[in-house]
């Protein structure tokens, strides 16, 4: 039995796989379906310092093989997470990380700062793909000095492992990878979603109340792949996979341009037990092709 | 087993269609299917459908304990409901369920209407079967474009007296279900019954006004666009006066003092 345990920035993991941001919750709403302790680490949905209300209905759209989303960051804020739903997933079985988005550096720190304190959240995962409201409302991730300004901010908050997560709504992902990884990322996970559009003919209008909204699913599966191979021949430090992972193939695509990991997002709305489903195809694939472990095919293109 | 979720293939026994615009599939499973709560709704993988990706969320039409079947009845809409409805017996079909918090529980002695309207119609069979089995006496009131379009009557006289409404006359009294001539005599003991309504929304907005007027308890099945199916991704929210809610999961079936619309 190939050994798919993966060691990630300071992180243990039983299996490469871990769920997408925004997708699985907090893990709870997940587990009569799946045994959580199987899964490599579930990333929750997107904390900010303060409360938001998220984006008018409507929110989601489908599309040739996946969606568009405008969900617009809805949580009761970081202090209601450590107060009310951190005593609720502390003991599951698994690394719990926290998914931190914010509108300033300054709220970025001061949220990372808070979640420090959790002694049983070992990392958080950065979401730089949020409009700088300050700067015009476009996002941190999309410069090399906003991700970086965002970074560094964070990194002295913050003592645990760091992964910054990139948007692909970039000219060159590789700098920002560069510039985060000279700011003090643990780790990088790439790619959030890609911004899309689509439009009821019918009616007229926008399928999303906010006009656009980001693509996810298989369809932008060659996207992700192209940035993970880009960014990992860049960077020294780990890079995290994800983009339209629906099987243990695409996984193995991602591992061999250069991901030590993976997570899945809109995958787990068709199967909600994929995650485990994946870690298992990926184990037989490598005992098919004799690699004893996942680290074998780890960027070998 | 309760009331847990499952995801898991079920197997067609039976699939009738009832006319063009619906198919009705009856499935089984090995083990004893779980408890569900009428109101409760399913989410069915579709495959073989290039041009969709999402599952489907259909709601529970009716349980048949002695022959353990979930019968999901379904509006042909669109491509992904358009497989579906070419299935055959003895196919599988990969289903999450149940999902959703389901109508108010039945009370022994009280009166229930409830108000359907095309495949809105579909939960008040269960909803109806369930009410009878605690004591509790449904009256249906459903409405439709045409004839054509009601379906299951037979069914629901079972468990309580039917009225129907067609825009068009065909069957019934002419018009919106909000016409019909029921709600003055029950609407004589207000405060008796109260109102368990699913259909399209302006129906539901319309019933949802009459029961305002006439201080009447009502609740509302709503049918936003989903994703995940199980709370976690917050894509089919309802504005409600506690904020943003999760239709699939606090939901589908809301009472109306709870929306903001209504």
């Amino acid at each position: 039995m190939a050994d798919i345990r993966t060691k990630i920035a300071g992180l243990q993991m039983v299996s490469p796989v871990m769920t997408a941001s925004g997708t699985f919750g907090y893990g709870l709403e997940f587990a009569e379906l799946v045994d959580l302790s199987q899964i490599g680490g579930i990333i929750m949905k997107g904390t900010t310092l303060n409360p938001r209300e998220g984006n008018d209905y409507p929110r989601m759209a489908e599309t040739a093989s996946g969606m568009l989303n405008c969900v617009g960051l809805q949580n009761k804020g970081v202090d209601y997470f450590c107060e009310h739903i951190y005593p609720q997933v502390k003991d599951i079985p698994t690394n719990m990380i926290v998914n931190v988005s914010g509108s300033s550096p300054d709220d970025y720190a001061e949220c990372a700062a808070r979640i420090n304190e959790l002694e049983n959240i070992p990392a958080i995962e950065l979401n730089i793909s949020c409009p700088n409201v300050k700067q015009g409302g476009m996002a941190f991730g999309v410069t090399t000095e906003g991700a970086s300004q965002v970074v560094k901010a964070v990194r002295e908050a913050y003592d645990k492992t760091l992964i910054v997560k990139l948007s692909p709504n970039v000219t060159n992902i590789a700098d920002i990878a560069r510039s985060v990884e000279d700011a003090g990322a643990d780790a990088v996970s790439l790619i959030n979603t890609l911004m899309g559009m689509a439009v009821d003919i019918e009616r007229h209008k926008p399928r999303l109340s906010i006009n656009t909204g980001g693509l996810s699913g298989p369809a932008v599966k060659p996207v992700a792949v192209r940035c993970v191979w880009q960014v990992a021949h860049a960077v020294q430090i780990p890079v995290i996979g994800l983009g339209g992972i629906m099987t243990a193939e695409d996984a193995i695509e991602f591992f061999m341009v250069g991901a030590s990991a993976i997570e899945i997002g809109t995958g787990n709305f068709i199967d909600p037990a994929i995650s485990v489903k994946v870690a298992q195809g990926i184990s037989d694939w490598l005992d098919r092709h004799g690699s004893k472990s996942l680290q074998e095919i780890v960027g070998v293109i | 087993m309760g009331n847990m979720k499952q995801c898991k293939d079920l197997k067609i026994v039976a699939v009738e269609r009832p006319n063009d615009g619906y198919v009705l599939l009856k499935l089984t499973d090995a083990e004893p299917l779980p408890e569900i709560r009428a109101g409760q709704f399913v989410e069915i993988r579709v495959d073989n459908s290039p041009s969709t990706f999402l599952r489907r969320p259909i709601s529970v039409n009716f349980v048949d304990e002695a022959r353990n079947e979930l019968w999901l009845l379904i509006q042909i809409v669109g491509e992904g409901t358009r497989h579906l409805s070419q299935l055959q017996v003895g196919d599988m079909l990969n289903v999450l369920f149940p999902l959703g918090n389901g109508f108010s529980q039945g009370v022994a002695g009280e009166r229930v209407l409830l108000v359907g309207g095309g495949v809105g119609i579909a939960p008040l069979l269960e909803y109806a079967k369930q009410l009878r089995k605690v004591g509790a006496t449904p009256y249906l009131l459903l409405g439709g474009r045409s004839a054509n379009n009601l379906l299951q009557l037979e069914l629901f006289r079972q468990y309580g007296e039917v009225y129907v409404t067609t825009e068009d006359g065909s069957m019934g009294e002419k018009g919106f279900v909000t016409n019909h001539s029921i709600l003055s005599p029950l609407g004589e003991s207000e405060g008796a019954f109260r109102i368990s309504c699913c259909g399209p929304k302006p129906m539901m907005m319309a019933v949802a006004r009459w029961a305002k007027e006439h201080q009447v308890r009502c609740e509302v099945s709503l049918e936003n666009l989903m994703a995940c199916g199980l709370g976690a991704c917050l894509c089919c929210v309802e504005k409600t006066v506690r904020g943003n809610v999760c239709v699939c999961k606090e939901g589908p079936v809301f009472d109306i003092e709870e929306l903001t619309w209504a």
